[in-house]
């Protein structure tokens, strides 16, 4: 069966490893926080000047002067910092963030990834997605194989406006795991229940099968 | 000591004028200067362009001066919160520049350190370059960016002393430092405004040469956009 989103968090939580710096884009990738073992030690930063993110507040304890990028109330672990936006794109661009969890619209065997803009129709921003798949050298892709009409949302070419180019290397879906490399997709892991053929028939850009492919764990 | 403190948010705007360019500081609701913008509603500005991450919801922030049409041109990197404003620039009406958060902050910082350009790899190969200067260095290429140029930077900050020091509050913080200086005169309005000397030199982010105008704001409402919270149980 297909893995819901808190599933696809799940799996790419097995990602983070002990002593990693992570951003969190809006999204699944937000469920990722809750998935993380607890005997490694990891801080997430989010970009509008926080490093060391915690859970949600309880009730009546929200701060307005503390958000998320998505502008969720939060709260401040033990070692928290704050700092300005200029300093949090350093920490992006400098790369000193060891993971990047994102969602998308559109991946292209390329690597290619578009997340911004449907013109004509949602104009939303990029945020900080195209300082982060510029700069990051992990990035993790996390979005459903598909779209809302059916089509795959890991193609040949991206059709909508760019994000970023060459630049994702792995991507999570409700599908599959798999790594794009040498210009194609190739599968790595399915989700338990799912065969490589509905996986086949949900990617439209090339998809490498070698050998037998495993179910992944959660 | 310089004098920089003046009374209110209708001191602190004087000179502002139609069609100028303005530093909003903020990202979302946190950390907007409320009352710097209650008045530019209030004086009915227009034709201005707005520099700030965000456009605000639709009945707060810079959402005021857009159901007012105040605002001819808003330079952005995410504006996903205001129906009003994605009404406005898909009809036309408003000339939106949607720019990479991390170029937005660092424009700020350009025009306060006196640097006109810098590249980043943000936006290459994508239309946020599209005629822009791109090179490469050492391998990657890079689109270069230049400063921003504007009139009036307002920034919120937590606390402040009549020196025009500043001390910004968890992630209020945000663009406000990388405003200050960065426009012809920096507005601060703060929270609390103590006479200089009581704020602790250690402890302040923005030394008071990046600021011109400093005043203790009111009735702060702080809105919080998304609301989460945890279960005690």
């Amino acid at each position: 069966m297909a893995l819901s989103k808190e599933q696809i968090a799940q799996r790419i939580a097995k990602e983070v490893k002990d002593g990693y710096y992570v951003n969190l884009g809006i999204g699944i990738p937000t469920f990722v926080a809750n998935f993380v073992r607890d005997d490694i030690e990891v801080e997430f930063q989010s970009e509008n000047g926080i490093l060391g993110m915690g859970p949600f507040p309880f009730e009546g304890e929200e701060d307005p002067d503390l958000i998320n990028a998505g502008k969720q109330t939060i709260t401040a672990l033990p070692g928290a910092s704050f700092f300005d936006s200029a300093m949090s794109f350093s920490m992006i661009r400098g790369q000193h963030v060891d993971l990047t969890i994102l969602g998308a619209m559109e991946v292209a065997q390329n690597g290619n990834i578009a997340n911004w803009k449907i013109p004509g129709k949602m104009v939303k921003g990029m945020g900080g997605a195209m300082d982060l798949v510029a700069s990051a050298e992990n990035i993790i892709v996390a979005m459903m194989h598909t779209n809302r009409a059916g089509e795959s949302k890991l193609l040949k070419e991206c059709s909508l406006p760019l994000t970023g180019v060459r630049c994702v290397t792995k991507i999570v879906t409700d599908l599959a795991v798999l790594d794009i490399r040498d210009n194609a997709f190739y599968l790595l892991e399915r989700a338990p229940g799912v065969s490589v053929k509905e996986i086949q028939a949900a990617t439209e850009g090339d998809l490498i099968i070698s050998g037998e492919i495993p179910e992944m764990e959660l | 000591m310089i004098q920089k403190t003046v009374a209110n948010a209708q001191e602190a705007c004087e000179g502002i004028k139609d069609g100028m360019t303005l530093m909003l500081g903020g990202f979302g609701l946190s950390g907007i200067p409320e009352n710097a913008i209650s008045e530019l509603v209030r004086r009915n500005i227009k034709e201005v362009t707005c520099i700030s991450n965000n456009a605000g919801v639709d009945d707060f922030g810079l959402g005021l001066l857009l159901q007012k049409r105040q605002i001819r041109k808003m330079i952005s990197s995410y504006v996903g919160e205001n129906a009003e404003f994605e009404r406005q620039m898909l009809s036309g009406e408003l000339a939106v520049e949607l720019i990479p958060q991390g170029t937005l902050a660092q424009r700020c910082q350009a025009a306060q350190s006196g640097t006109p350009a810098f590249y980043t790899p943000a936006g290459y190969g994508t239309e946020v370059a599209e005629g822009k200067e791109t090179r490469e260095f050492n391998g990657k290429m890079y689109v270069m960016e230049r400063a921003f140029e504007a009139d009036f930077a307002f920034v919120k900050a937590w606390k402040g002393d009549t020196a025009g020091n500043l001390i910004f509050k968890g992630t209020a913080r945000n663009f406000n430092p990388n405003m200050c200086g960065a426009a012809t005169i920096t507005v601060a309005e703060v929270e609390q405004l103590v006479p200089a000397g009581e704020l602790d030199p250690n402890q302040v982010h923005i030394p008071g040469i990046f600021v011109q105008r400093i005043f203790e704001g009111k009735n702060y409402e702080k809105r919080i956009e998304q609301l989460t919270v945890r279960n005690r149980n």
